[in-house]
């Protein structure tokens, strides 16, 4: 039988890095396959190929049996090729509509029609999209949403999904993975590329494994198991455990009460919001995209005005202190680290065009004799980072912008460790991480917590939350809608209480 | 004092339609995601070459010089000349991807050397001021509506004395306006101006939008400059005439919020700004601050904006910005 689309032999080089070797692929229509593979593992460039953003050096690729050459993104869509990147391609200032209608040059422009058309998929799959509605104004899942009626739209048989549920809630990815089943039942091939082991096991037909650019197997779903995916992409067995002790001598480390916070348009952010972080404890901090998780450990760093309420800080053996109205640097000198990684992982934290070694003097550059800084310092500080996190590259002096995205994180992670704080923070420290790459900083946060450091961890993947975390504080609109016990919590409690305060029910 | 309200709008249009085909211009450039700082360059060579397009067709056919072909002639000199100019730059930036706060900048230093070259070349060969004859600079400066609308009371003055250019520069907003937004072809130049890359993954040719919207848009600003020197400067090469016009186009551009029906009444706005300090003087204020308020109004649109933050008022998301595909 002919497939839906199949890859044979593609190579693609990107200088003398080989991304894509001599990789043999299919996928048949009615079924959704999961690609799998390690950050750099090639999963995006082997799609990125398929949707016209890169051309392959070498190889073949058939649709419908078929040798078809696609050099651009138009040429993709002609052979029914939809890729949804991981980084929505829409345009904020447009509507749906009008991002659905990019690109399309057959008949009359005419933006109503095009309209009705959205209205008539979103009614068939049950998305709830308004046409009109500008993409600046929707939500993370909305947009998504739109992402995938653009390529509907197009009569897309073949859709190529990258990391969708990296910015999804619960809730959200299951309706997700409904949509996925649902076009799946109407004969489309999808191919999904995520890192979520669980969530290769629940929604897809065949898992295709990539190992440094080398496709390495494909198997029935049915027929694997999280472990033996794991090791097909490592290369090695690897313990998916985190051992969770319990904490031991947890004292009071910072203890919030009533902190409220409004940003500089009055928006409230932080709504009477009271926790205490224990030491030896990771405490796990949920909550929907932009619930108040920034906003938090921003004012505990005192990076953020607080319009009201304290935060106590009790430093092992020394009498408790009051933070707010403390300076960052002050609140830094006494203890309380923040390693925060946003969307775009350099934004905060980490200068790009700087090596490590001046990255690691961004926390000592005041420490030097007069107005010389002290260099010898953070060079060993960035050695020590390199060696014990195995930080891939060329030399501690690259610029950190060049690194892949979880080299970045361990520079930025293992900085805030080096200057051993008595608080870390941590907000999305494993952001677009592989699995393997994820299981070093979660076993750093562990060893964390062995030193009696309280850890705050801010999360977007739950089961990790639920197996990392001591308790979960979890946030809704900037209040806190419950702290749970998170070695007796369940999933969709946390999500229920993600999505309302109370969760329904007394929070304790 | 004698304050003529007529007069002053009548003005303030007259030296406002440069700036109105400067500003829509370099909307056009804009929109499609390149910031040309290089409009006073562009201005300088539009000027130059019209008038050098008008001067050497009114030498060559002496007496039988027809108004209307020497007025197209300036047209197409100026029109190709921006065209060029801004080839340069879109070859600079979208190509090569070179800076483009550097690349305008340098361009403006190359247009109005050009443009003084060009200028000052004609006058060494006439050896005193150069001027095109009579008949012909009619031709571009008088009104062109009949006399009849001209006559109305105070309307005929302030809508219906204007000569060509004023007209043409309304039309070009208009239609530029229905263009970019009413249109396939508009739409995909704002998408390309928003984000090259999400344009690019809708099978937009992100190439092809830029170079079109960034070479058409400098001839249009070219044409600013011409406009200028056939009718403001009265057909005379001065070299520093059109210093400064093609900054305020720029700055109208951000004033006007990137909608080129705005820079209609925006560029009145400015030229009447522009020339206040001469129609309306203010006997305590002197006129070198009075010349600036066109920037002191941009600065303050910027605050406000910026302070707004309407969605739809900011400037093209990926502006300044270059776009290479396979970049990670």
């Amino acid at each position: 039988m002919t497939h839906a689309v199949e890859l044979k032999n593609i190579t693609k080089r990107f200088g003398s890095t080989v991304a894509n070797d001599k990789v043999d692929l299919y996928v048949d229509s009615g079924v959704i396959m999961s690609l799998l593979g390690e950050n750099g593992s090639g999963k995006t460039t082997l799609m990125n190929m398929l949707a016209g953003i890169y051309f392959p050096d070498e190889g073949q690729i058939f649709v419908g049996g078929k040798e078809v050459s696609i050099r651009s993104p138009r040429d993709a869509y002609e052979n029914g090729i939809g890729m949804i990147h991981q980084h929505f391609k829409l345009i904020d200032v447009f509507t749906a509509a009008e991002n659905v209608a990019l690109g399309i040059n057959e008949g009359k422009y005419d933006l109503k029609k095009v309209a009705a058309g959205v209205k008539e998929i979103s009614d068939k799959y049950g998305f709830g999209i308004d046409p009109d509605k500008k993409i600046y104004e929707m939500s993370v899942s909305e947009k998504q949403t739109v992402e995938i009626i653009k390529v509907l739209y197009r009569g897309a048989n073949i859709l190529i999904l990258d990391e969708p549920t990296a910015v999804l809630t619960p809730q959200e990815t299951e309706k997700l993975f409904g949509i996925l089943k649902a076009m799946k039942a109407d004969g489309k091939a999808i191919i999904l590329i995520t890192h979520k082991l669980n969530e290769v096991m629940a929604v897809s037909d065949v898992v295709a494994v990539l190992r440094k650019g080398q496709h390495i197997k494909t198997v029935r779903t049915e027929e694997t198991n999280p472990q033996a995916l794991t090791e097909m992409m490592v290369g090695r067995a690897v313990s998916l455990n985190i051992d969770r002790m319990e904490p031991k001598d947890p004292k009071p480390r910072l203890t919030v009460a009533g902190l409220t916070c409004r940003d500089s348009e009055g928006v409230t952010k932080l709504e009477n919001v009271g926790f205490i972080a224990y030491s030896g404890e990771i405490l796990g901090i949920a909550g929907i995209a932009g619930s108040g998780q920034k906003e938090l450990l921003e004012a505990i760093a005192g990076l953020r005005p607080i319009s009201s309420g304290s935060i106590i800080y009790t430093p092992e053996g020394k009498i408790p202190e009051e933070l707010v109205g403390k300076t960052p640097m002050e609140i830094k000198e006494a203890g309380v680290a923040l390693a925060f990684v946003p969307e775009d992982r350099l934004g905060m934290g980490l200068v790009g065009g700087m090596g490590m070694t001046e990255n690691m003097m961004l926390r000592t550059w005041n420490k030097g004799r007069g107005i010389f800084v002290n260099r010898k310092e953070p060079e060993k500080v960035a050695e020590q980072v390199y060696e014990f996190l195995e930080v891939v590259t060329p030399s501690i002096d690259y610029p950190v912008r060049k690194l892949s995205g979880g080299n970045v994180q361990k520079v930025l992670v293992g900085r805030e460790i080096a200057s051993s704080p008595s608080v870390l923070m941590s907000a999305y420290a494993v952001r677009g991480l592989d699995i393997n790459t994820s299981y070093i900083i979660y076993n750093l946060m562990e060893g964390q917590k062995s030193k009696g450091v309280a850890v705050i961890f801010v999360g977007e993947d739950l089961d990790v939350l639920l197996q990392l975390a001591d308790r979960i504080l979890v946030l809704c609109d900037g209040k806190v809608s419950g702290i749970v016990d998170a070695r007796t919590t369940t999933k969709e409690e946390v999500g229920l209480l993600m999505t309302q305060v109370g969760g329904g029910k007394d929070a304790n | 004092m004698n304050f003529n309200l007529a007069g002053l709008i009548k003005a303030a249009v007259l030296n406002g339609t440069p700036l109105l085909f400067g500003t829509s211009g370099e909307i056009l450039t804009e929109k499609s995601g390149n910031l040309n700082l290089g409009v006073e360059g562009l201005m300088f060579m539009g000027g130059a070459f019209g008038l050098a397009g008008a001067f050497w067709y009114d030498r060559a056919a002496g007496a039988g010089a027809s108004g209307l072909v020497a007025v197209l002639i300036a047209l197409l000199c100026s029109f190709l000349a921006g065209c060029a100019g801004s080839l340069i730059f879109s070859f600079l930036t979208i190509s090569l991807r070179a800076n483009q706060n550097v690349t305008g900048l340098a361009l403006t230093i190359f247009g109005t050397g050009i443009g003084q070259f060009v200028g000052e070349q004609m006058r060494l060969k006439v050896g005193g001021n150069i001027s095109i004859s009579n008949a012909l600079k009619g031709s571009f400066a008088n009104p062109v509506l009949p006399k009849a609308l001209q006559d109305i009371p105070f309307l005929g003055q302030v809508l219906f004395s204007y000569n060509g250019f004023v007209y043409l520069g309304i039309a070009m907003a208009i239609v530029m306006s229905v263009f970019l937004n009413r249109t396939r072809k508009g739409l995909y130049l704002k998408a390309v101006g928003e984000s090259p890359s999400t344009a690019d993954a809708a099978g937009i040719n992100v190439t092809r939008y830029k170079y079109l919207a960034t070479v058409i848009g400098g001839g249009i600003s070219a044409i600013g400059g011409m406009v200028y020197t056939m009718t403001i400067a009265g057909t005379v090469w001065n070299h520093t005439a059109l210093s400064g016009e093609g900054w305020v186009a720029v700055a109208l551009v951000i004033f006007c919020l990137w909608k080129p029906l705005n820079a209609l009444w925006g560029s009145v706005l400015f030229g009447g700004l522009m020339i206040m300090y001469l129609r309306v003087p203010i006997s305590f204020i002197p006129s070198q601050i009075y010349k600036v308020v066109p920037y002191i109004v941009t600065a303050i649109v910027l605050v406000i904006v910026s302070l707004r933050q309407r969605k739809e008022d900011q400037p093209p998301q990926s502006l300044g910005l270059p776009y290479f595909r396979e970049e990670r």
